[in-house]
Formats: structure tokens, C-alpha cells, sequence
């Protein structure tokens, strides 16, 4: 049901224009059932040389294989983007006040970086290296982006002020998010990640279910976006967060 | 300049389980009651509805039911030579906001304490000696209630009514029952309910928690096994597994909350006024020190109010409790150098954090399909009920497969040794989701004199009073515990057919960075002396006697199990005594 793409495919290094169509091609190629309507991803938040390093690395953090897409095809750069653009980017629920300085680990986070402020600030350090190295993230090959990918993990780096480990946590939460969450934030796209694993999304009831011990469930996922006749309502730009409710 | 408003019979700060529960008793007795709650109303219909309410992002992630700590933080550090910083983002503990609290999005575990919880200082003297607590510890200070619980007895039975717990019996009146847990204190009579239908995953450990000779029972549940009419005439439907229920409320009427089983009746009572998104700022004391004027709250819009009471209530999350007296000035500051002091003492947390078991591939686990209290466990570990006399430590742990959910961002498990992304990751994300078991260990927690809280001198909350500033790593005492228990349960993990288990058991230091429990308690405890305690056995404060503070804060040191049914149970026991006694004759209800 799913064609072969490899992963060097999707990680060839193409530069931005390219790599958008090339998205979209392989998007049409493992995810028969959206087809050619996947929209290319138009970034609120990140600029082009950001947006082309965001592409490249969660290709390389969740990889398309054999059997599933990965979190580019699942529109994880397009969950990140508007996450970013949005609320949650702004600081929202992160208590902001100083003064600031550098806890124990198990203080938690203790930057006076918003998460777009981190996003923004890493992502210029990382692409001003790499320029200067004439070697582009998205250029690289898949084992040399894993390197990279590696020594930022492992925290050695300093982005403008942002510690490389801090900002890779930072990347990988948004990573995992934007595979798992439902498709109504953006990413998630014709929710690969729970047909991968089997997460049947938001049905309302198991009451008849629960008992009957070990069955294998196969009904297709279900997003919030989907109405009662199987439409997708999925809007791109949505918000990273919704309204309160009315009181 | 303060409004000063028109003055009420009693104030409550905070409309969760304590305040909503509190003023039903009160307003039913005729008084005025003011419920205060610092964040929005909402109800079951229209804010708890589907397809919304399933939204793992909002709610799990991005914890759209907790305090805003952008406005209120706590903060943290291990020991008093750290200087504590602000927990930026809740995640090892989710203080709940809105009307309801916690209470909205908790899960429903609903146990009550043992007998030997209420005299723990006592009983574990009497068992294994004097020497034996200084050998666990000498930096430990637990002590007794000072309420038993054959004097709670009828108060949980009572609050189990309110919600229609759902269970089996396991000890009724001293006589052990099939089915249910043999560790049981004495209940009075069966759980409202029967218990709730029994998962796979459940299935799986009670087989092999049996191999071994434990005794699994079916967890006590305020998610319905039916649907109940609750004593008010409020009716509840069956719970239908829909697996988001933790950080959630419910849609299906079916958790027991504020909204479902009290608020209908106490919003209509004339007596009862609920003011929403109004922040208290402290209790106002008259110039005695000795007697409360009433409170100082500001609105959303900004707008400061002076609400003269009678009678205050503190019924906000017990960490608020405590805050809530500090900036008050009500009750001596506990100091961690002289001892001395008792507001902020004995704080304490809970053990958790259990093995995950990893299972064949032919075993399809469906952990999606889950309510938030619907486990199999075993109480052979939990409180004094093994014998310690050996094994240099107090307290002990439940163990059960207790799996609330299935909702991905948060439940991906990989087996050790797995990359933490990347291709290989990928692939065991999708060999394990449905094909493993996490098992709870979930215990006590007890209280060291270097454990405390108190007001921080830096940073500040959006109406620029003192965070509230938490001192706190786990005794030696509990990393022991909960470590012979890890050890015990990786057993159970082999008995239930675990190809790969991941041992659990609690490390030090203790971190804000993972989710842990929700279960904070202490800080204003309650005793039978004022220089070892904030409140008397009727949940009254010393210092100001028209001062109850209510709620967890007031356990002297934590228990084995998820606490919200033994905090109902306390609340009706103080509710008794002010009804009956304090209100005919105002002032202290014990002389000390």
C-alpha cells in the first residue's frame, strides 16, 4: 500500500524552493489517501534559510522508511512553524519574571528565551556557522546531519546564548508533538503517526471493548477536525492554542 | 483603595473539592457563604464536550486545565544551600485552576488511608521500637494525626456515597472479602458501585501478581462502573473507557468532580455566592492577630475588594493553603535551623514511578481504551502492611497496572538501549505502543525537618506578592523503600510474561522536570500541639480560630495512595465540627 522512499531522498539537501516540491512529491508518493491536495507548507514563522534546516532535521529525527512517512511528511516543519507563530512561541504558561541564572538540572528550564526567541536565536547561530563552513545543514549527508544533530544533544555548543542541548530538547519536543498531535494544529498529516502505531485518535467510547481482552482494533484514526460525514476540517493556520471556553 | 464589601457569614478561598464541599455543608445550615476562585467557571456543558475535550496537546501538553504559572509559579530547590529558582513550567506536580480544581482533571483514584496512618508515629514505635524511626533517619519528623479512622470512618463513607465510588470490598467491619484488598481498613459497608470492568492490561497483572501470592483487587474508582444517583439527587453515567481522563475533564458526566456531583446544588442555593477570577491576597486579621476580619481579593479587571467574614475557609490546592496563611501572617514560619516554627513544616510528596514490561508482539495491550482509575494492583507493599523490622526503612508503595491512557505525545515507550530518535527509534515506537505495560509504584513520602516551604525572597507573582518557595528532596528513607519495592515488582513483570522489563523505583535528587503525582501535601498540618502543628484535629488554626484551612496541607506526612477521597473525608469531619460545634459557640475547639 505504501511505496519504498528512501530516506536519502527525502535528505538530499536541496535548497529550499526545491525541497518544497520535493516535500509535496513525496507526500503524494506515501500518503495515498491525501494525495496530490497536500498544500506545501507556507511558513508564518520561520525565514528560508530556518525553515531549510527545520526540514532537513526532522527528516532525520523521525525518518520516512519502508513502511511509514516520517516527520516531514507528516508536516511536522508546518506544526513547528505555527506553534512557533503562535501563543505557545510567545511564552505563553512560562512564568518570565527575572532574575535569571543558570539552576540544577532538576530546576528546569531557566533561559529568558521564549520558545520563539530560542527557535530564532539557534537556528541564526547554527546557519551562520554552518555558512561559514560552507556546509549547509541541508547539504549535508544523512550521517554527517546526524553527527551534527549528535553534538548538539550533546550540549557543547553555544547558539547565541542558547545551550545546543537546550534548544535540541527543544526541537525533539516540538518534533514528537507535531508527529503525534492531532492534525487540526498542522502536522500529523492524514495522521501517519497513529496509523503507525495504531492510536485511534479521538472516538468518544471503549465501553464495549475494554473487555474483550487483546483484540486488534483496526478502524481508521480520527482527528477533532473530522466531522460526522469523515471531512476533514484541518485548517493550517490555526492557532497554538484555542480560545477559553465561554463562561 | 479597596472596596470594602458588604460582609458575609464565611468566605472560602478557592472553589475546588474543599470549598464546594465546605460551603454546601454551610449554606444548608442557612449562613452566607462567598466562594473566591481564582480561576474561570466552567461546566460540563457547554466546556467539557467532545471532540474538543480530546485534545492531548491542549490539556496534556500544554496543561490548559493547571494554574497559570505565568502569573503564579512555584520555586524549587533540593536543599536550603541552593538558591530556589522558579518552576518556569509545571511538570512534576499540575496544580488544577478554574472552578472545580483539581478535582476537574484528577483521576479518579479513590482509596482511603489505613488504620495505621493516622497514629503513624505511634504504630511504628509500638511495632518495631523507639530505636528503629532514628535508625530510618534521624533527620525524620512524622507524627500523628491526631484524628483516627474510626473517627473518619463515617466521613468517608459519606464523601464515597457523594461520588459513587466504584469498588469491591476487601474488609468489611474486620471480616476479609473476596475480590477486594485484604489490606483494607474496616469499611462499614460496600462501595456504592461495583468495580469497573477489567482491561487487558489489568487482566495481565492480576495473573501474574496471583503466581506470586499478592492479592490483586480491582482499584477504587470515582469513574462509574453505572450509572448512580449521588444522596443530592445528582445523577452520574457509567464511564466509557474513552482513555482521556488525567489533566481532563470529563464529557460523560461519568467522573466524579465539583461539577458533577455538588456544584448543581450548592449554585442553587440563594445562600451561596460564587465570585470567579478573583485572586486572594491574604486574610485580614483585626489587631489582636488572634481573629480574622475576612479577606482582600482583586478581580479580573483588576479591581481590589476587602470581603469582611465571619469565618474563613482556606480551600485552595494545599500548596496555595500554605501560601495563602504565610502572607497572611497566620501561624510562626517553620525555620529548618532552630527547628522552631510550624507553618511551612513537613511538607511533603509521594513515591511513584514504576517498571515498564515490555510484552510480546502477539499481545495487543490497547491502552487507549482506559479510564483514570481503572487498574489492578496489589497492597502487599503498600503502608506498614510488610514487615520492616529488617529492612531499615518506613513505608511502602501500591503496585498495580494502572494505565490511564494511550495518548501518544505522552506514552511512546522504547525499550533501554533504543536511540532516543532517529530511524531505530522510529521503528521500536511502533514494535511497543500497543504492546506494553507500565506498572505504578505509588507510596509514601516522608517528612524531614530539612523539607519545608516558605515565602521566597526574589521573585514575585503578577500582583507582586512572594512565590511560595518549595525546599524538598526525598529522605534516604524513601529512595530505600521504593527500591526494595523496584525490585519486587520486576518479579511481577517476569510473571506476567514481560519480555523486556525497565525497572522503576525512585532516585534522588527529586526533579520538577518530570511528572511525578499532584499529591503535595503538608505545610500546615494538623496535631495535638501548636508548636508542632498549624491546625488542631478540626482542621482549625491555632493562632486565629475563625481560620480553617482545609485540604491536604494539612497531613502531617503522605500516605500510600492518591489522597482526594481521604481529603473529602477530612473536610466533612471538620464541616461536622464547625456545624455542630463551633458555630454555637465561636472560638478555639481545642484548648491546648
Amino acid at each position: 500500500m505504501i511505496k519504498t522512499i528512501s530516506a536519502a531522498v527525502l535528505t538530499a539537501g536541496l535548497p529550499l524552493e526545491s525541497a518544497k516540491t520535493d516535500e509535496h512529491a513525496a507526500i503524494a508518493a506515501t500518503t495515498p489517501s491525501i494525495g496530490a491536495a497536500a498544500p506545501p507548507t507556507t511558513y508564518l514563522f520561520f525565514n528560508p534559510e530556518e525553515a531549510a534546516f527545520i526540514e532537513a532535521a526532522v527528516a532525520r529525527l523521525i525518518p520516512a522508511d519502508d513502511q511509514w512517512p516520517g516527520a516531514l511528511e507528516a508536516a511536522v516543519p508546518n506544526y513547528m512553524d505555527k506553534q512557533l507563530a503562535g501563543a505557545w512561541g510567545a511564552g505563553q504558561r512560562l512564568y518570565r519574571s527575572g532574575p535569571w541564572q543558570q539552576g540544577t538540572p532538576s530546576q528546569g528550564y531557566q533561559l529568558p528565551f521564549t520558545p520563539a526567541e530560542l527557535f530564532h536565536t539557534a537556528l541564526a547561530a547554527i546557519n551562520k556557522e554552518l555558512a561559514q563552513a560552507s556546509t549547509p545543514f541541508a547539504k549535508m549527508s544523512a550521517d554527517q546531519q546526524d553527527a551534527y544533530l549528535r553534538s548538539l544533544e550533546a550540549g557543547g555548543k553555544n547558539l547565541g546564548g542558547v545551550p545546543s542541548d537546550e534548544f535540541f530538547a527543544a526541537l525533539w519536543a516540538f518534533t514528537v508533538e507535531g508527529f503525534f498531535s492531532d492534525p487540526v494544529y498542522g502536522g500529523n498529516r492524514d495522521m501517519v503517526g497513529w496509523r503507525m502505531i495504531g492510536f485511534p485518535g479521538a472516538y468518544a467510547s471503549y465501553y464495549d471493548l475494554v473487555d474483550q481482552h487483546g483484540i486488534k482494533i483496526d478502524r481508521p484514526p480520527m482527528s477533532l477536525a473530522e466531522d460526522a460525514h469523515g471531512h476533514m476540517h484541518a485548517d493550517p493556520g490555526i492557532p497554538a492554542y484555542l480560545p477559553p471556553p465561554k463562561q | 483603595m479597596a472596596t470594602r464589601l458588604k460582609p458575609v457569614d464565611v468566605v472560602t478561598i478557592g472553589v475546588g473539592l474543599t470549598g464546594s464541599l465546605a460551603a454546601l455543608e454551610l449554606v444548608e445550615t442557612g449562613l452566607k457563604v462567598v466562594g473566591l476562585e481564582r480561576g474561570a467557571g466552567r461546566d460540563t456543558v457547554p466546556d467539557f464536550q467532545s471532540p474538543a475535550i480530546h485534545d492531548e496537546l491542549r490539556f496534556s501538553i500544554r496543561k490548559a486545565n493547571m494554574q497559570d504559572n505565568a502569573k503564579v509559579a512555584v520555586t524549587f530547590r533540593n536543599n536550603a544551600n541552593q538558591t530556589a529558582l522558579p518552576i518556569r513550567r509545571w511538570e512534576s506536580f499540575l496544580p488544577g485552576q478554574g472552578l472545580g480544581g483539581a478535582f476537574v482533571h484528577w483521576n479518579g483514584q479513590s482509596f482511603r488511608a489505613q488504620v495505621a496512618d493516622f497514629i503513624y508515629k505511634t504504630h511504628i514505635e509500638q511495632r518495631y521500637g523507639k530505636k528503629f524511626l532514628d535508625a530510618c533517619g534521624p533527620e525524620l519528623t512524622i507524627q500523628d494525626w491526631d484524628v483516627t479512622y474510626d473517627e473518619l470512618e463515617p466521613h468517608y463513607d459519606r464523601f464515597e456515597c457523594l461520588l459513587g465510588v466504584s469498588g469491591k470490598a476487601g474488609n468489611i467491619k474486620g471480616q476479609i472479602r473476596p475480590g477486594g484488598n485484604p489490606f483494607e481498613a474496616p469499611r462499614s459497608r460496600e462501595y456504592p458501585n461495583p468495580p469497573m470492568k477489567e482491561p487487558y492490561f489489568g487482566a495481565i497483572f492480576r495473573k501474574g501478581a496471583e503466581s506470586l501470592g499478592y492479592h490483586p483487587y480491582p482499584q477504587p474508582s470515582a469513574n462509574l462502573s453505572r450509572p448512580y444517583t449521588n444522596p443530592l439527587g445528582l445523577q452520574l453515567q457509567a464511564c466509557v473507557f474513552c482513555g482521556f481522563c488525567e489533566r481532563y475533564a470529563c464529557e460523560h458526566y461519568a467522573k466524579a468532580s465539583p461539577q458533577t456531583t455538588i456544584l448543581p446544588v450548592l449554585l442553587k442555593n440563594p445562600n451561596y455566592e460564587l465570585r470567579t477570577n478573583c485572586e486572594v491576597l491574604r486574610i485580614n486579621l483585626d489587631n489582636t492577630r488572634t481573629k480574622a476580619t475576612g479577606v482582600t481579593y482583586v478581580d479580573a479587571a483588576g479591581q481590589e475588594y476587602e470581603q469582611p467574614a465571619e469565618l474563613v475557609l482556606i480551600t485552595a490546592f494545599p500548596l496555595n493553603n500554605v501560601r495563602t496563611l504565610l502572607l497572611s501572617g497566620i501561624g510562626k514560619p517553620y525555620d529548618p535551623t532552630t527547628g522552631e516554627g510550624v507553618v511551612g513544616r513537613n511538607y511533603t510528596y509521594q513515591t511513584t514511578g514504576g517498571p515498564t514490561v515490555f510484552m510480546d508482539e502477539s499481545i495487543n495491550i490497547n491502552p487507549f481504551m482506559a479510564s483514570g482509575a481503572n487498574g489492578t494492583m496489589i497492597d502487599d507493599f503498600g503502608g506498614d502492611n510488610f514487615d520492616h523490622a529488617n529492612l531499615g526503612f518506613i513505608g511502602g508503595q501500591y503496585v498495580g497496572a494502572i494505565m490511564t491512557n494511550g495518548r501518544p505525545i505522552e506514552f511512546h515507550p522504547t525499550p533501554p538501549g533504543i536511540p532516543k530518535w532517529g530511524l531505530e527509534w522510529k521503528r521500536a515506537v511502533a514494535r511497543h505502543y500497543n504492546h506494553t505495560i507500565l506498572i505504578q509504584q505509588h507510596g509514601t513520602s516522608v517528612a524531614s525537618r530539612l523539607n519545608y516551604l516558605d515565602l521566597d525572597p526574589t521573585y514575585k507573582d503578577a500582583w507582586g506578592q512572594p512565590l511560595l518557595r518549595m525546599t524538598f528532596d526525598f529522605p534516604d528513607n524513601d529512595i530505600r523503600m521504593s527500591q526494595y519495592i523496584a525490585d519486587k515488582v520486576v518479579e511481577i513483570g517476569r510473571a506476567m510474561g514481560g519480555k523486556i522489563i525497565e525497572r522503576g523505583g525512585t532516585k534522588r535528587p527529586y526533579t520538577t522536570t518530570v511528572y511525578q503525582s499532584t499529591h503535595n501535601a503538608g505545610g500546615a498540618i494538623m496535631g495535638t500541639d501548636p508548636t508542632t502543628s498549624v491546625i488542631n484535629r478540626y482542621l482549625q488554626c491555632w493562632d486565629v480560630p475563625n481560620v480553617f484551612s482545609l485540604g491536604a496541607s494539612a497531613f502531617p506526612q503522605n500516605i500510600t495512595y492518591n489522597y482526594s477521597v481521604t481529603i473529602g473525608a477530612l473536610t466533612y469531619w471538620a464541616l461536622d465540627s464547625i456545624k455542630n460545634k463551633y458555630l454555637k459557640s465561636p472560638g478555639p475547639l481545642v484548648h491546648a
